[in-house]
């Protein structure tokens, strides 16, 4: 494994939380001594943080890049190649900078019964955008997203924060547009405090 | 009103606090299980007839007796809480309102079976769960139900949460030891089983949220008395999610046996004025439809295997007479396509062709002999894969055509949708800069 020294670098929180997070992975005996210290070698499930890993990354450095990946590959010690085959297997990670929010509408199957659809409609004329697309601005990404677990509170979108928190608004009964208008409102003031994806990423 | 269980704490003013879940009697069950001989809790969950909650309604028991009891190798607890099949929300609702049930109940199975480190798979999108689960975990550690020497009883068990990332195919439960080692979540063959060869190679027990969080009502209350809840072989109160076309959806708890007409009428509080029930799915949307003369059905794994589907995750969706049947199960393929984790030749080239032929069927341009087509689809999936991911697409598109076959080809016949469309179209939004 040779990868260069990354320029990125948890923040100390960040870093805090990643260390917690490796805490949780056990290390085993690898049954094997080693030759240059005498002492027996040990085995370390790192790659099993990194799922957790690589989100803590992209709400630290706005969306999963090859060089989040490789600086997550160096500071866990895996191959680049183990990071890039999970990363991309996932759909949370975010491989190109989305909007300061990305709202997705869930449309599978009580939602689609429901009026999701209709919520998506909503939303795109809300943003000007259509689904699949960020707003010039860079504050909206809307997408259609599969069943999120909310099917008794259908219809319904999900939030996440470029920060990484992740918010569900439900109930949004689209006979009711004030419902919808009210959570916009206050995502709006949500996002004052928070820069894109991108800035954060290329800061 | 029957009495409640897993649900008893859901209206309680945040019970998701250790003081007000102790002040409920929760942790209360650990001293009493600690004082169980470990064979005899193990007799107890058999005689409860609890059968898994996740979906495939193994006997809890039964599973639990196959975790090896001498083995030198460290051994693990794994809840499944990777909730995703779609028209199934109930697992959301006990880690979000009474995530202490889940720990208690873990704590439990530690015990029993001697596991002393657990990971509770969360998926990411439930970010909401995993913070009240955290914070849960951290009050138990706290008060000594986690940790070492739990209740002083020389017991070491810790329990961490592990956020998954979006893959719905993590809910299957080797998908899930995959992704839980940092992997792309793809099924294991079995044999070997997770109880021999699970999570870093070592013995592993996987259950569901609702499984485990049913645990300490049954040391609480003895196995019998669960057992005498439900029906035959399938013992206990379960959580139903309900939705779709009904005037009160949501989450709420009945015991085993209770018919899908008592769960709509009782608690659904029945249809929306101006729907009519055309048909519904009884525990999430790999379950074959069924049609209201269906309603009758007992929940429970037998019962509902005898009306012709599966009682799944217990979650009913309930769909009405504006709904296009051909439509539906086009979402739904395109769910199990894109879900599809890509590892198994019939699933992952089936399920994308099943997806386009019921689209084109559904967009107009459906040829009569793809009815055929589309069965013959199914077969070849069912049954050909290491998981069942592929079959929960088979399953589901074959009763589709079965049971609705008219609609299917009134389409083809006259080569368009009667039914109002679900995207209409009408947003103005130009295309601006892409994502
Ligand atoms: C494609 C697929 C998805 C599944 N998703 C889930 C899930 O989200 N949650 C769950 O508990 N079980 C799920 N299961 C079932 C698990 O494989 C497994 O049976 C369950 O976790 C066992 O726990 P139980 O015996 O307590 O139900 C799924 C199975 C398949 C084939």
């Amino acid at each position: 494994m040779s990868q260069e020294e990354s320029g990125l670098k948890f923040s100390e929180e960040a870093e805090r939380q990643f260390q917690d997070i490796i805490s949780r992975y056990p290390i085993f005996p690898a049954n094997k001594i080693d030759p240059k210290t005498g002492e027996e070698e040990k085995k370390d499930q790192r790659l099993a943080a990194l799922l957790p890993a690589l989100l803590l990354a992209q709400g630290e450095f706005g969306y999963v890049s090859i060089e989040v990946m490789d600086y997550i590959a160096q500071r866990l010690n895996l191959e680049p190649a183990k990071v890039y085959s999970t990363a991309t297997f996932y759909t949370m990670y975010n491989k190109q900078p989305v909007g300061k929010c990305h709202v997705q509408v869930c449309t599978t199957l009580s939602c689609a019964l429901r009026g999701g659809y209709e919520l998506m409609e909503y939303l795109e004329d809300k943003f000007g955008i259509r689904v699949g697309e960020t707003s010039a601005d860079g504050k909206w990404t809307l997408s259609e997203v599969e069943c999120l677990a909310s099917c008794g509170t259908a219809p319904m979108f999900q939030a996440t924060f470029s920060d990484g928190e992740i918010e569900y608004y439900e109930d949004l009964d689209m006979s009711q547009p004030q419902k919808v208008e009210a959570v916009l409102a206050q995502i709006n003031r949500r996002l004052e405090g928070l820069r894109t994806p991108k800035e954060m990423h290329d800061a | 009103m029957e009495e409640k269980f897993l649900s008893r704490n859901f209206e309680i003013e945040k019970a998701y606090n250790l003081d007000i879940f102790e002040e409920h009697g929760g942790y209360s069950t650990l001293s009493k299980a600690f004082s169980m001989d470990t064979d005899t809790i193990i007799s107890e969950m058999k005689k409860s007839n609890l059968r898994g909650r996740g979906g495939a309604g193994f006997p809890t028991g039964v599973k639990w007796s196959f975790m090896p009891r001498d083995s030198d190798k460290e051994k693990y607890l794994v809840i499944n809480a990777d909730e995703g099949e779609p028209g199934t929300f109930k697992d959301r609702y006990i880690m979000e309102l009474d995530p202490h049930r889940l720990i208690e109940g873990c704590v439990i199975t530690a015990y029993t079976l001697g596991l002393r480190t657990g990971y509770i798979f969360v998926r990411g999108e439930l970010q909401h769960a995993i913070r009240r689960l955290e914070r849960a975990i951290k009050q138990a550690y706290e008060k000594g139900h986690l940790g070492k020497n739990i209740h002083g009883k020389g017991f070491d068990f810790d329990l961490y949460v592990h956020s998954s990332a979006g893959a719905y195919i993590c809910g299957e439960e080797t998908g899930l030891i995959e992704g839980l080692e940092g992997k792309p979540g793809q099924p294991r063959m079995k044999p070997p089983f997770p109880a021999i060869v699970g999570v870093f190679g070592h013995p592993t027990l996987v259950n569901n949220v609702e499984t485990i969080a049913s645990v300490p009502f049954i040391i609480e209350r003895g196995g019998d008395f669960w057992a005498s809840l439900g029906i035959e072989k399938n013992g206990g109160p379960k959580l139903f999610g309900l939705s779709g076309m009904i005037k009160k959806p949501g989450v709420y708890e009945a015991p085993c046996g209770i018919t899908v007409r008592e769960l709509l009428e009782r608690f659904g509080g029945g249809m929306l004025d101006g729907s009519d029930l055309k048909a519904f799915i009884p525990g999430g949307s790999s379950c074959a439809i069924l049609k209201p003369d269906a309603l009758d059905a007992q929940m429970g794994i037998e019962t509902m295997r005898e009306a012709g589907s599966s009682m799944g995750t217990g979650c009913v969706t309930f769909i009405d007479h504006t709904t296009c049947m051909v439509r539906l199960a086009t979402r739904l393929a395109h769910f199990y396509h894109h879900e599809s984790c890509g590892q198994c030749t019939p699933c992952r080239e089936g399920t994308g062709w099943a997806y386009k032929v019921i689209n084109s069927i559904e967009a107009g341009r459906g040829r009569p002999e793809e009815l055929e087509l589309l069965l013959d689809i199914c077969d070849s999936i069912q049954g050909n894969t290491i998981c069942a991911h592929g079959d929960s697409l088979a399953i589901p598109v074959r009763s589709y055509i079965k049971t609705f076959t008219e609609e299917f080809e009134d389409h083809i016949k006259h080569q368009r949708c009667p039914f109002k469309p679900w995207r209409t179209g009408k947003s103005k939004s130009k295309v601006s800069s892409a994502a």
